[in-house]
């Protein structure tokens, strides 16, 4: 009789092999499924290291001025030269990369934990509340986009912590709005499994079944769509950086790189090619990850491939 | 049918209503006055004339005596009357929102134009390099941010050709239309380029969803030519929701003109915006923030009838 030695040895599975030893074969797997994604991952790790050391990638000071070196086109000293008020572009590029990121990384932080607490609730209880939280949401869905992210802006300016908190928080509710649909969905096609009555039997309340059954089945959908839109945060503050809504200031910011190279485009091109090729690339990786991702946690594409 | 359009006009009223009061209070939040601002062109100004303007303006009241005041304006189709020029808000927007409908259509006939067909291709021939060119090119859309395509092209076509410098002076469709289009081709292409990667992603996926039906096994099984299955039994069915998503995207380009306009200096709503913004006219931002949530609306609402009509199967009553 074969007992779960015997097959696990027919199968040379290691019992004892700890899930920290399975990570690299995990990661190799990855990078020869999905090699777009893990160069994109490769890329975003590379400006997470930015965002936490950046002096670790230069030895300069973002805002350090050498006036007799204005608009120095890139050189061995100023790799991609220096802006008008001869700053280093690309220590600012470095430093830059902050904003981004953790606009970035807020905004689907934020954007997650509140779309899943909307779609889950909503979905779960249904009813008269499930209707008229659907009409708000509506409401939500009419906003017009980057119109009212430049109001909510202008209209918390003065909150403590500057304009980042703003930028992060309008950007979040409009994406998590449109998010907690698909979750939504999600949660009232899984709420009618069989492992939810079981849990109702046993006498699970609805906070417990909601966030041990029905969460944890959900959980990918939110994944995916969070991986999806840091891309398009990015991009948006970028956006608002350039118009001149963005973090104000001697912060690093793409976007604003770009707004000051406009004066400047005749004179010395290059400062509006790096920091734009700074934002593509970035946006580029997060989309390429993204999809990877995508490929493998959606239950509907599952398999499909 | 009729009753469900009715019914669907009738929700519209709560939603922009609810939008409306959370613009309206979101305004009354801004930091900054007004009064001030103005008064300030004119020099030093004593309380007792700011407070005659604050009346003029009837910015006096407490905010849900404003809110009703405006609403009951709203009802005779009144949108207010700008605090800085002192026109009336409607004929400021006559002027500007058919400048910029006219780039955001045109934006989305250049995103559709290259979407639907990369869509397909890299759908059709899925896993091959036409595929993987495909693709990297739609998500190069995506991530090109495209007030830096912008100023990159006015700064090569200023120093190297004669074409894509912006014009100082606009001129009108309906004056020029030659003149008109000559200008508003590279916003639109810049504009739709960016929309263009969305899209084609869609047009993938739901292609390919549609290949895995049973029906499309069925095809080929009693022996039908491959143009034709994909033709009239992939492409029917998968360019659908494709339809719904470019019809979707009408609120995405409004809000894409507010970088494109003030790139290329077109005089259109999204650039009227900021300066609006700016100098915290409140009718204006107002009455900016309700059209652009009435198209929305009005977008959703149409792309749910097209549907039906383009889809048998879906019937509403």
């Amino acid at each position: 009789m074969a007992t779960g030695t015997d097959i696990q040895a027919a199968f040379a599975l290691r019992a004892d092999q700890h899930f920290l030893q399975r990570i690299p074969r995990s990661i190799w797997r990855f990078v020869r499924h999905y090699p777009l994604g893990a160069l994109g991952a490769a890329f975003i790790i590379l400006l997470l290291a930015m965002t936490v050391l950046p002096d670790l990638f230069t030895n300069q000071d973002p805002s350090f001025q050498v006036i007799r070196d204005r608009h120095n086109p890139p050189s061995g000293a100023h790799w991609f030269g220096t802006d008008r008020l001869g700053r280093d572009m690309y220590t600012r590029i470095v430093f830059g990369a902050r904003t981004s990121i953790v606009v970035g990384f807020g905004v689907v932080v934020v954007s997650s934990v509140l779309s899943t607490i909307l779609g889950v609730v909503s979905g779960y209880t249904g009813g008269w509340f499930d209707t008229i939280f659907q009409r708000l949401i509506d409401i939500g869905i009419s906003l017009p986009g980057l119109i009212f992210i430049i109001l909510f802006i202008t209209a918390f300016q003065g909150m403590p912590g500057g304009v980042l908190y703003p930028i992060i928080i309008s950007v979040a509710i409009l994406i998590s709005i449109r998010l907690s649909r698909v979750i939504r969905a999600g949660v009232i096609a899984v709420k009618e499994e069989q492992y939810v009555d079981a849990a109702y039997a046993l006498g699970a309340g609805n906070i417990r079944i909601m966030a041990q059954h029905i969460f944890p089945n959900v959980f990918a959908l939110v994944l995916v769509s969070a991986s999806i839109e840091v891309g398009g945060a990015i991009l948006i503050e970028s956006a608002l950086s350039f118009l001149g809504y963005g973090i104000p200031p001697p912060t690093a910011s793409w976007g604003r790189m770009l707004n000051e190279a406009r004066e400047e485009l005749t004179r010395s091109p290059h400062i509006a090619i790096f920091p734009g090729l700074a934002i593509f690339m970035t946006v580029y990786s997060f989309n390429m990850l993204g999809d990877a991702v995508r490929d493998k946690l959606d239950p509907r594409l599952r398999g499909s491939k | 049918m009729q009753t469900y359009v009715a019914r669907r006009l009738l929700l519209m009223i709560p939603t922009l209503m609810g939008l409306s009061m959370i613009v309206f209070v979101m305004l009354r939040i801004v930091p900054g006055d007004v009064v001030a601002l103005i008064a300030g062109d004119y020099g030093a100004v004593s309380p007792e004339i700011k407070e005659a303007m604050l009346a003029d303006f009837g910015l006096d009241k407490n905010i849900p005596i404003q809110y009703v005041h405006w609403l009951g304006k709203i009802a005779s189709a009144d949108l207010g009357t700008s605090l800085i020029s002192g026109r009336s808000v409607t004929s400021e927007l006559s002027n500007r929102l058919p400048v910029t409908l006219e780039l955001g259509i045109l934006a989305m006939i250049v995103s559709a134009s290259l979407a639907i067909p990369i869509g397909i291709i890299s759908a059709v021939r899925q896993n091959t390099a036409a595929d993987y060119v495909g693709r990297s090119i739609a998500i190069g859309f995506l991530a090109a941010p495209n007030f830096w395509l912008a100023i990159l092209l006015i700064t090569l076509a200023s120093r190297y050709f004669t074409w894509g410098v912006p014009p100082t002076t606009y001129v009108g469709f309906l004056d020029d239309p030659i003149a008109n289009l000559k200008l508003m081709t590279v916003p639109a292409l810049l504009l739709g380029t960016g929309l263009a990667g969305s899209v084609m992603r869609y047009t993938r996926s739901t292609i390919l969803e549609v290949m895995r039906q049973d029906y499309v096994r069925t095809a080929y099984a009693k022996g039908l030519e491959n143009r034709v299955v994909i033709v009239r039994h992939v492409l029917r069915n998968a360019l659908m929701p494709v339809v719904t998503v470019i019809g979707l995207q009408l609120p995405v380009v409004i809000g894409g003109t507010i970088i494109i306009e003030s790139v290329y200096s077109i005089p259109g709503m999204g650039r009227y915006y900021i300066s609006s913004i700016n100098s915290l006219d409140f009718p204006v931002i107002q009455a900016i923030n309700v059209v652009v949530a009435l198209f929305t609306v009005f977008s959703i609402l149409l792309v749910d009838l097209l549907y039906s009509v383009l889809n048998p199967r879906i019937r509403y009553s």
